[in-house]
C-alpha cells in the first residue's frame, strides 16, 4: 500500500478516536475493517498518530482473538463454540472444518482462500449449531453438509475479511 | 493552609499478624506491615521498586475472621484485621504455586546464569520441593540475544510482570510487553520483533529486576579469558566507580564496602598487564565537560542547558526520542571511553606497546556499555576500537570466583600510576548527582581559580527522582536539575522545551541524567536484589571514598594535568576533541 494513503487512512481513524479514553479497541476495529487485519505498518502509524505505545497496541491486539495480525484469507469461516452450539455438535463441525481445510483455527489455507476461526456465541442459539462464512449465517449445520458449503465458496469473490 | 495541616500525618492502621500487633500508614499492604515485625512472606512478583500486581499468588495469608486467603502484596491492611501468615493449607497453596511454575519452567538450573541467585530456585529450596508433581511442558520459544547486551530467554519467564512494569513505567521505554493471554501469555518485545529492533535502550533494569534467568546480561567472560591466556595480547582493565561498592555483595561483604584494592590486586593476579581506574577517566570527563559548561554559560557559546552524556542508555534514548535536544548534549564521551582512547594513544606510546595489541576490558555496573563501545566511529578514535569489551559487575564477580583467588582476603593492590589516580570528583560519578557535583566543583575552580572550600553540594545528592537547585557561581546563579530513572527525564526536558518555545527564562542551565534509578550504583549490571536501601548504601560507599581522597576536585589530579601538558594541550583542544568527544545523530525507531 502506498505510504501516504496509509497515513491518510489512519488519520481518519485517529481523528475519530484520539484522546477518547478507552478508545484503542474501537480504533483497532476500524483499522481491521479497513484492511481485514492489522498490518504491522498500520499499527506503527496508529501508534504514532494516537500517541499510544506500540507495545500497548500489541498487548491489546494479541489479547483479543478477534484481531488478526495476518491477512485473513478470502473467506472467513467461523465455527461457533458457544454453549448451545457446543452442545449441539459445534466441536464435530470444527473437526470437520479442520479436516476439510487442512488448517487449525487461527490459520489461513496456503492458497489464501479460507481462514478458520472459533467464534464464542453469535447470539442466535436457537439456530445451533451455527457456522458463518463471511457474512452468511448457516443454521443447524450438519457436519456432512459443511464440506459442500465450503466448496460452494471456492472461487467466489467474497468478503473483506472479518464480519464479526 | 497552615504548615501543620500540610504536615498532617496519614492515618495509622492497626491489626495483628500471627498474634503480633502491626501498624502501617493507611494504604500500606499486609506484606509491608508483616515486614515491619520481621514476618517474611515469600513473594515472586512483588518488588519493592514496583507496585503490587498480585500476579504470582505465593504471598497469600489468611484472614481469620472469615477464613479467606488474601494476596498480601496487593491487599491494604485494614483496622482490626486478624491475620495468619502460615498454616498447613497456606504452605500447600504456596507449594502448589511453585509446582505450577515448575511445570512450565525448564529444569536447567545448573547451566543457568541465575544459578544460586534465582528467586524461584531459592523458594523451591526453601519449600523443600523435591520432585516435579506435574508434567513439565516448556513452551518452545527462542532466545533473543540480538542486542548483545541483554539476553531474553522467554522459556524461563514466570510472567511475574516485573520487567514489563520496569520497562514501561519506571523507564518509560516500552520495549517489553506481554503478548497473548491466558496460558499463552508471554513477555516479548512489542509485535514480536527482536529486542534490537525495539525501543530498548539496553539499560538492563529488566535483568536487574527479573526473579529468574529469563533476562540476563550478554555474557562475554569467555572472550576475556581467551585474551588473558594469549601471550601476544596486552590485556588492560579499568574499573567503574560504582562497581567497587557493589561487587562485595557477591562475596558476602556488607553493602557499600569499597573493594577497589581487592579488585586491583585480583585483576593483576588474573594476568592483566595494567589496571586502570575509570575514576581517572571521570576526572578527564569533568575537565572537558566543565570547560564546555563554563564556555556555554559565561561566553554564551553553545546551547544551554548543557546536558550530561556519560550514560549510554540515556544517549540512546535521546537519539531515539528526544533528538531535538542534540544541541544541548555535552559532546564529552563517557569516562571509560575517554580512558580507552588515552590507553591506546598516550599510554601505548609511553610504554612502547603496539596499541593494536592492547585489549581494553571495561568493568562496568552497566549492560548498555556493551552497546556503547561500538556506538559510532568516534568509539575508535585511537585508530582501533578504544574499549574492546565491557563486562558487568556480575560477570567480573564470576571471573574472580573462577580464578584461584581468595578475593575477600587478598591484600589490597594499587592501580597503575598512569591512568589510575583519581580525585573525589571522579569516584562520585557512580551515584545520581555525582557527575553534577564533580562538574560544579571544577567549574568553581575554573571561574574563581580556587577549588571550592566546601566541596559538598548536598542538594544534588539522594534518591529523589528529580533534584533541582540553584548554585552561586562567582556571583551568577546556576540553575540545576538532576534526573535519574528515564521516566523522570521527560518531565525535565518538557520544562526546557516549554521555556524555549515561549522564549521565557530557561528553567535550568545544567542537567545531569542517568538512566538507572540511583545512577550507576543501581545499574542494570550490578549484583541482584537492588532496592532504594541498597542504592543508598552503595552511594554512601562512594561518598565515603570521596571524603577520604586528598583531592576532591578533578583539576587537582596531577596525572590528569600531566596528560594535558604532555599530550592533549588543554581542555577542548583539537586533540582533546578528536579523542575525548563524540557526535550524536537522530535515530529512527518506532514511536514508543
Amino acid at each position: 500500500m502506498a505510504e501516504q494513503t496509509l497515513v491518510d487512512d489512519i488519520a481518519i481513524i485517529s481523528k475519530r478516536w484520539k484522546n477518547k479514553e478507552g478508545s484503542l479497541i474501537m480504533a483497532l476495529h476500524d483499522l481491521q475493517s479497513r484492511f481485514g487485519y492489522i498490518p504491522r505498518d498500520a499499527a506503527l502509524e496508529l501508534a504514532r498518530q494516537m500517541e499510544i505505545p506500540l507495545a500497548r497496541i500489541y498487548e491489546v491486539i494479541t489479547f483479543y482473538h478477534l484481531f488478526k495480525l495476518e491477512p485473513p484469507g478470502k473467506h472467513v469461516v467461523s465455527v461457533c463454540m458457544g454453549t448451545a452450539c457446543y452442545m449441539k455438535g459445534g466441536e464435530k463441525l470444527l473437526e470437520k472444518a479442520k479436516e476439510t481445510l487442512g488448517i487449525e483455527p487461527g490459520e489461513t489455507t496456503p492458497d489464501g482462500e479460507f481462514h478458520l476461526q472459533v467464534a464464542r456465541c453469535l447470539g442466535c442459539c436457537g439456530l445451533a449449531p451455527v457456522v458463518t462464512i463471511n457474512e452468511e449465517l448457516l443454521a443447524k449445520v450438519r457436519a456432512e453438509d459443511l464440506e459442500n458449503h465450503l466448496s460452494a465458496c471456492k472461487g467466489k469473490e467474497e468478503g473483506k475479511g472479518d464480519a464479526s | 493552609m497552615t504548615s501543620e495541616m500540610n504536615m498532617e500525618e496519614k492515618k495509622m492502621i492497626k491489626a495483628t499478624i500471627n498474634g503480633i500487633e502491626v501498624e502501617v500508614a493507611e494504604g500500606g499492604s499486609i506484606l509491608d506491615a508483616a515486614r515491619t515485625v520481621q514476618i517474611k512472606i515469600p513473594t515472586l512478583c512483588k518488588h519493592p521498586d514496583l507496585d503490587a500486581t498480585g500476579a504470582c499468588g505465593i504471598c497469600v495469608v489468611r484472614n481469620k475472621a472469615n477464613g479467606r486467603m488474601l494476596r498480601s502484596c496487593c491487599t491494604p491492611l485494614e483496622n482490626g484485621m486478624d491475620l495468619l501468615s502460615e498454616d498447613a493449607e497456606i504452605v500447600e497453596v504456596r507449594k502448589t504455586v511453585l509446582d505450577l511454575l515448575l511445570s512450565r519452567h525448564p529444569n536447567e538450573c545448573l547451566t543457568c546464569a541465575r544459578n544460586q541467585n534465582c528467586e524461584l530456585q531459592t523458594l523451591c529450596a526453601d519449600f523443600g520441593v523435591r520432585r516435579e508433581t506435574l508434567p513439565n511442558i516448556v513452551p518452545d520459544l527462542p532466545k533473543d540475544d540480538s542486542t548483545k547486551c541483554i539476553v531474553l530467554d522467554p522459556r524461563k519467564c514466570i510472567n511475574c510482570g516485573r520487567c514489563v512494569d520496569v520497562c514501561q513505567n519506571m523507564q518509560d521505554v516500552w520495549a517489553l510487553s506481554f503478548l497473548n493471554r491466558g496460558i499463552d501469555t508471554r513477555m516479548a518485545p512489542a509485535g514480536d520483533i527482536s529486542l534490537a529492533e525495539s525501543p530498548c535502550v539496553n539499560c538492563g533494569q529488566c535483568s536487574a529486576h527479573c526473579p529468574t534467568g529469563a533476562i540476563v546480561e550478554y555474557e562475554e567472560t569467555d572472550v576475556v579469558w581467551e585474551k588473558l591466556h594469549d601471550p601476544e595480547t596486552y590485556c588492560v582493565a579499568q574499573i567503574a566507580p560504582a562497581v567497587r561498592v557493589a561487587i562485595g555483595e557477591a562475596f558476602g561483604q556488607p553493602i557499600g564496602t569499597n573493594m577497589e584494592g581487592k579488585m586491583y590486586a585480583a585483576l593483576r593476579r588474573m594476568g592483566f598487564n595494567a589496571v586502570f581506574d575509570t575514576n581517572f577517566g571521570a576526572d578527564f570527563t569533568i575537565m572537558e565537560e566543565s570547560a564546555e559548561f563554563v564556555k556555554r554559560f559565561t561566553k554564551g557559546e553553545g546551547e544551554l542547558p548543557l546536558i550530561t552524556t556519560c550514560c549510554p542508555s540515556w544517549v540512546d534514548f535521546m537519539e531515539k526520542y528526544h533528538s531535538d535536544m542534540i544541541p544541548h548534549f555535552s559532546t564529552c564521551k563517557s569516562p571509560h571511553e575517554m580512558l580507552g582512547a588515552l590507553a591506546k594513544t598516550y599510554y601505548a606510546d609511553k610504554m612502547g606497546v603496539d596499541p593494536k595489541k592492547i585489549y581494553m576490558v571495561s568493568i562496568m555496573p552497566c549492560t548498555a556499555k556493551k552497546y556503547e563501545i561500538r556506538r559510532c566511529n568516534d568509539m575508535s578514535s585511537s585508530g582501533c576500537q578504544d574499549v574492546d569489551v565491557s563486562l558487568t559487575t556480575r560477570e567480573i564477580a564470576r571471573m574472580f570466583k573462577q580464578s584461584s583467588i581468595d578475593f575477600v582476603n587478598i591484600p589490597d593492590g594499587e592501580a597503575d600510576s598512569i591512568l589510575g589516580d583519581y580525585t573525589g570528583g571522579g569516584v562520585i560519578f557512580g551515584a545520581t548527582g555525582g557527575v553534577m557535583e564533580a562538574a560544579l566543583r571544577n567549574a568553581v575552580w575554573m571561574v574563581t581559580g580556587k577549588v571550592p572550600e566546601k566541596p559538598e553540594f548536598e542538594a544534588v545528592r539522594g534518591l529523589e527522582g528529580i533534584k533541582e537547585c540553584k548554585i552561586d557561581l562567582a556571583g551568577k546563579e546556576v540553575r540545576i536539575a538532576v534526573a535519574h530513572g528515564l521516566k523522570h527525564v521527560e518531565e525535565v526536558l518538557d520544562k526546557v522545551r516549554a521555556a524555549k518555545t515561549s522564549g521565557g527564562e530557561l528553567p535550568y542551565h545544567f542537567i545531569e541524567v542517568m538512566a538507572c534509578p540511583g545512577g550507576c550504583v543501581g545499574g542494570g549490571g550490578q549484583p541482584y536484589g537492588v532496592t532504594n536501601e541498597l542504592r543508598s548504601k552503595r552511594a554512601a560507599g562512594l561518598y565515603k571514598c570521596d571524603t577520604e581522597c586528598a583531592q576532591r576536585t578533578s583539576s587537582e589530579n596531577a596525572h590528569v594535568q600531566k596528560v594535558y601538558a604532555e599530550f592533549l594541550g588543554e581542555p577542548l583542544s583539537e586533540k582533546a576533541h578528536h579523542l575525548l568527544h563524540t557526535h550524536y545523530s537522530t535515530k529512527r525507531a518506532y514511536q514508543r
